[in-house]
């Protein structure tokens, strides 16, 4: 029985499914290997060499280089594999969070302390809420 | 024998440990986060069970795509705090139980819940940022805890009316448990939150104090809402809620016993990305 559609109609939101980790398989077990000091410290002196032991797209490797985290949602990511990269970077949860939506960290922040992101207008794709921006694929 | 006295429900945002970690409890950001769990430390002293079965999930952190197991009890006798990148957390070693895990592990495969059994693993900020809040900064846990991890990364996730139902058996199988033991049953995870996307950030405070309400009141109810409505109104990470469900599947109302008191409810935005919600229900 495939996921019910109406999981791929939520605005600004890709959902983690049997396909997308299938697309994401090794992007995700690339990140899971930053877990370990000297996979970081490796990572951080050769991007490009450390990306090329990894059985990715090119596409991929390209996201992870550019950090675009919404163009690796797409590709397969999922966001607590990919969290390993901000670690990586220095980043905390809501700086990565933060920076997938095109706000400033700043204006992120206030409008978490406002109370957060309306659900008004953001259920459904085609609604006009601030979120209906599609993540790039 | 053993029995389920109280069942414990709240939010394991890791931002919230590094603030326990790093002393800023008393941060104006943090002040009001912690003080939604002051009432606990009372409450726990005349309350302090001999083990917890703790419900949480892991987040790419010992359970990688290699292997996804829906539902996984911890069966071995203890469990590190992982290093989930930024060095481990200076918190105790848990303590399992592992006569009481494989009982359990025994008795819910035979209702049909197929249960992966874990003797080694390393357990992350769902499970320690929990008792954290709960216990406070302590040299070792005040009880045993049996970790119970839930798939909730990669739909399809189970069901709320799956972990309704695996709370149920639960509980038959804690109180066929032939030892005199006071067991709690935490669920944890959300409230509303969304760590991806342009949507990131969302908080649907209207819908996570309804959950609230009818967790407590009619949970059988609140079991048959689909999954897609917790990603759809509370946020892609939103759906860590359905594990909330097994904890409430387990008291003992929804098999026929005394409606549950109400001992806390507290609820905060933000913690981070994330509704913060807490809530302690008592067996009659």
């Amino acid at each position: 029985m495939a996921l019910d559609k109406a999981f791929r109609e939520i605005p600004g939101t890709v959902v983690f499914d049997a396909e997308q980790a299938r697309k994401g398989y090794w992007l995700n077990q690339f990140c899971m290997s930053l877990m370990k000091a000297e996979n970081r410290a490796r990572f951080k002196a050769d991007e490009r060499a450390y990306l090329d032991e990894w059985k990715m797209t090119e596409e991929q490797k390209q996201a992870v280089m550019a950090r675009d985290l919404n163009r690796m949602m797409a590709l397969g990511g999922n966001i607590y594999f990919l969290a390993k990269i901000g670690a990586t970077d220095g980043k905390s949860f809501q700086q990565m969070a933060g920076s997938m939506t095109g706000m400033s960290e700043e204006d992120y922040r206030a409008m978490m302390i406002r109370g957060g992101r309306s659900i008004e207008g953001n259920r459904k794709i085609g609604e006009t809420g601030d979120a209906q921006r599609p993540p790039k694929d | 024998m053993a029995r389920i006295t109280a069942s414990l429900y709240t939010s394991h945002i890791p931002a919230i440990g590094a603030a326990f970690d790093h002393g800023r409890t008393q941060e104006d950001y943090w002040k009001p986060v912690f003080a939604g769990y002051d009432f606990d430390k009372a409450w726990m002293r005349a309350h302090t069970p001999d083990v917890i079965l703790l419900v949480y999930n892991d987040h790419a952190t010992a359970f990688s795509l290699q292997m996804i197991p829906t539902f996984a009890i911890m069966t071995g006798p203890e469990f590190a705090p992982a290093d989930e990148g930024y060095g481990a957390r200076p918190v105790p070693t848990v303590v399992g139980h592992p006569e009481l895990a494989s009982h359990i592990a025994s008795e819910v495969i035979q209702q049909d819940f197929d249960l992966t059994m874990v003797n080694e693993i390393d357990v992350d900020h769902g499970l320690t940022v929990p008792l954290s809040c709960v216990f406070g900064k302590v040299d070792a846990w005040p009880c045993k805890v049996i970790p119970f991890a839930v798939n909730v990364v990669q739909h399809p996730v189970p069901s709320g009316a799956r972990c309704f139902a695996l709370g149920q058996a639960i509980r038959k199988a804690i109180e066929s448990f032939p030892e005199d033991l006071n067991v709690q049953v935490w669920g944890t995870g959300g409230m509303s939150h969304q760590l991806q996307g342009p949507r990131a950030g969302l908080i649907n405070r209207e819908w996570d104090n309804k959950f609230l309400d009818e967790l407590i009141a009619d949970p059988a109810k609140l079991a048959k809402m689909p999954n897609i409505d917790y990603v759809r109104e509370a946020g892609s990470e939103g759906i860590e809620l359905v594990m909330w469900l097994i904890a409430r599947g387990a008291m003992a109302d929804v098999a026929g016993g005394p409606k549950p008191k109400v001992a806390h409810r507290f609820y905060h935005v933000p913690a981070s990305n994330t509704a913060v919600g807490h809530l302690i229900l008592e067996n009659g």
